[in-house]
């Protein structure tokens, strides 16, 4: 990647109480990148997130976004920037349909009043070009299936025109299909020109959709791995975080067996 | 653009799913599924490249609706049967009551009987509006009651012992319940209380401060012929014929308009909208409803002024919640508080401003209440006054457990409950009896608001 990063974090800590949840970490997206981020549970990914989403300040370190150093304390400052975030728990509002959720929060205005008509359009619009499909906009969430409530999650994060955009495992209980279209739909965000952070633990789909795979192990970096050039036990070893451990020493008793 | 990024694009995608899942699942399963998204792909192809020519996307899954008023009819029937019912019952609820009462009675339907109840229902419909607006929230306010009650006396007491302008008391009365409103958000929203203790303090705390107001006589007469005695005897232009037709006309008129600038803006902007037949038959039903009630009304003594009120809050209460982005706030404060927070919508500023609604909503209905009596007094705004409110708008449709209603179930569930309380009283009914027809009614509104949910959830209609 050349060019200036969108986003960098340089040397972030963050601690809750006793526990140091990110020590130093540092971490950059470029434009039209995907970044994946991924580690084991409790290495610091979901942390590490929210310190860029704004929902907890970093307590050291800087956060320079298009080289100009910012100051995320609050997840409007993190919107304000261009930051969108989908969290894993897709946060939609069940009873609005999907008009109202891809808008809510900064509805357009006509007079002062809503403008639903306008609303409705755009929302075509955006669904189109990602070519999402869902039988309606004017259906409840309630109404949808998992994986169409992804894509609405995912298509809200695009309406505010963000440069960033945050999924958190946006993959994780989804049917192959579906899976296929999220992962087509990241494809089309890089396409846009957006910076992706992917969190996954699914290594199948880091590898393919991402470009670089940042790794956190105990909430510290642990190498970032361009994706075309590393092998899946590369990245296996960066995670669990030594090549002397379950996964490594499986694979050799399954080397051996097979001689 | 290239050839077609999509296709490979998706095909790619689907290659590595391939791989993702070569241990999990049998190959012919997935080969299925990158088959099935490749052709997918290939099919949105055109729409990428010339939205516009194409025609829009639609789920096969989804039932289209015909145009035209065949359409119309079939929607509303599949709407029926999935458990969508609206309005629908109460209506048909209200027509029975009607007949049920008019047959033992016979003169329910007179119209002094019926200018009577579209007076009687303003005080507990402006507070049943109030209830409206934290039912929407998922919340409850029980005090509104006691604030109704508080109200009333501080604009009785400041207006007769004081002297203060009647205006100016009815001003400072709203002005004291919306800060009550506004304590209850405060302790809900931002300590965290639950709404309902909040509220019951409250019920407790400003029925002795209603006590406290009125002092050792306990009532206080209201000026007559004054501002607040007027609020409920006065009719428009004294009983003039035209305001009610003027009234029902411009109803009307401004319904039918808007349903036109909807369908044309609609049209223009390439989207589905309301078939004209729908549009004639909706403002056919709405000119029908308001030029009988205005003939009925003009046999009598003409246009209320309760009434006329009554229905403005209920029409300013309907476009807040539609049409602004605060009543999609309050929405989705109902739907989702995470959600909503995520959104960037202040939640705590939502709660507490709801609150201070429905307080404000309370001390207008309390004026009207004392208006109704000539006095302000202890018991105004005890018993069962908050009950029957919050009675009416279950029974008017809107949800128990937040996120679904509007301000009309207001009217439409007082209505029902002033119908009943005025029929029983027409028939000598003791009011133990009519206690209980009014709960068994509450009752039932709420077994058919769960039945009909269970059917939505099974319909898919949440």
């Amino acid at each position: 990647m050349t060019g200036a990063p969108v986003l960098a974090l340089r040397g972030v800590s963050k601690r809750f109480g006793a526990v140091q949840a990110l020590t130093d970490v540092h971490l950059e997206v470029h434009a039209g990148e995907v970044v994946a981020l991924v580690g084991d549970n409790g290495a610091g990914k979901s942390t590490l997130v929210k310190t860029i989403a704004g929902v907890h300040p970093i307590d050291e370190g800087s956060i320079e976004w298009e080289g100009r150093q910012v100051d995320i304390n609050r997840p409007h400052d993190a919107q304000s920037l261009g930051v969108a975030t989908v969290y894993q728990d897709l946060a939609l509002c069940d009873n609005l349909d999907v008009v109202g959720n891809l808008f809510l929060g900064r509805e357009l205005r006509r007079f002062g009043t809503l403008d639903e008509v306008a609303m409705e359009k755009r929302a075509k619009e955006l669904l189109d070009t990602l070519s999402i499909r869902i039988p309606s906009v004017r259906i409840p969430i309630a109404a949808l299936s998992g994986g169409q409530r992804q894509v609405v999650a995912i298509a809200r994060a695009l309406v505010g025109d963000p440069k960033i955009v945050i999924l958190d495992e946006p993959t994780a209980a989804l049917g192959v299909e579906q899976t296929a279209q999220v992962l087509d739909l990241v494809e089309r965000l890089r396409e846009r020109g957006l910076g992706v952070i992917l969190i996954s633990h699914n290594m199948a789909d880091v590898k393919a959709v991402a470009d670089t795979v940042a790794v956190l192990r105990l909430g510290r970096n642990n190498g970032v791995f361009e994706v075309a050039t590393t092998s899946h036990e590369e990245i296996i070893s960066a995670i669990t975080g030594a090549t002397e451990n379950a996964v490594t020493r499986r694979q050799a008793r399954l080397a051996e067996e097979a001689k | 653009m290239t050839t077609d990024p999509t296709t490979t694009s998706a095909a790619e995608a689907a290659a590595e799913v391939t791989t993702a899942v070569e241990a999990a699942a049998a190959t012919t399963a997935v080969e299925a599924a990158a088959a099935t998204t490749a052709v997918e792909a290939a099919a949105d192809g055109p729409t990428d490249t010339a939205p516009a020519a194409a025609a829009p996307a639609i789920d096969p899954r989804l039932l289209i609706r015909e145009a035209g008023f065949a359409g119309y009819l079939d929607e509303f029937k599949r709407r029926m049967k999935s458990g969508d019912l609206g309005s629908v019952p109460v209506v048909l609820g209200l027509i029975l009551i009607a007949a049920i009462f008019q047959g033992l009675t016979g003169n329910f339907l007179n119209p002094d009987n019926l200018t009577n109840i579209t007076k009687w229902i303003a005080g507990p419909g402006l507070i049943a509006v109030g209830i409206v607006f934290v039912l929407l929230l998922g919340e409850i306010d029980l005090s509104l009651g006691s604030v109704a009650g508080v109200s009333a006396a501080i604009a009785s007491v400041v207006s007769v012992r004081s002297g203060v302008n009647e205006w100016l008391a009815i001003l400072i009365a709203i002005g004291a319940a919306v800060g009550m409103g506004a304590l209850h958000g405060f302790f809900f929203a931002k300590i965290g209380v639950p709404s309902f203790v909040v509220t019951l303090a409250g019920l407790l705390t400003w029925s002795g401060l209603q006590m406290y107001v009125l002092g050792d006589k306990g009532t206080v007469n209201l000026i007559n012929d004054g501002v607040i005695a007027n609020l409920d005897t006065y009719f428009l232009g004294d009983g003039d014929v035209f305001y009610a037709w003027a009234l029902a006309v411009l109803g009307t008129v401004l319904f039918a308009a808007g349903q036109l600038l909807d369908h044309r803006r609609r049209t223009a902007a390439g989207l589905p909208a309301r078939p004209m037949s729908e549009i004639w038959l909706r403002t056919g039903v709405v000119a029908v409803i308001s030029l009988v009630a205005a003939y009925v009304l003009n046999q009598n003594q003409g246009l209320p002024l309760p009434l006329v009120i009554f229905l403005a809050v209920v029409v300013i209460g309907d476009f807040v919640l539609r049409r602004t982005s605060y009543g999609r706030q309050i929405f989705a404060v109902g739907g989702g508080v995470e959600a909503a927070r995520r959104a960037g919508i202040n939640v705590d500023w939502v709660r507490i401003s709801v609150y201070m609604i429905s307080a404000g909503m309370a001390a207008l209905g309390g004026l009207f209440i004392a208006s109704q009596q000539g006095s302000g007094d202890k018991l105004l705004g005890s018993g069962n006054v908050l009950m029957n409110s919050i009675a009416a708008v279950v029974i008017g449709g809107t949800s128990l457990f937040g996120g679904r209603g509007k301000t009309w179930s207001a009217l439409l569930g007082i209505l029902v409950i002033q119908s009943i309380i005025t029929g029983l009283d027409l028939v000598h009914v003791n009011q133990s009896i009519q206690y209980m027809i009014t709960g068994a009614v509450l009752l039932g509104a709420v077994v058919l608001d769960s039945v009909s949910r269970r059917t939505q959830k099974s319909a898919g209609r949440g």
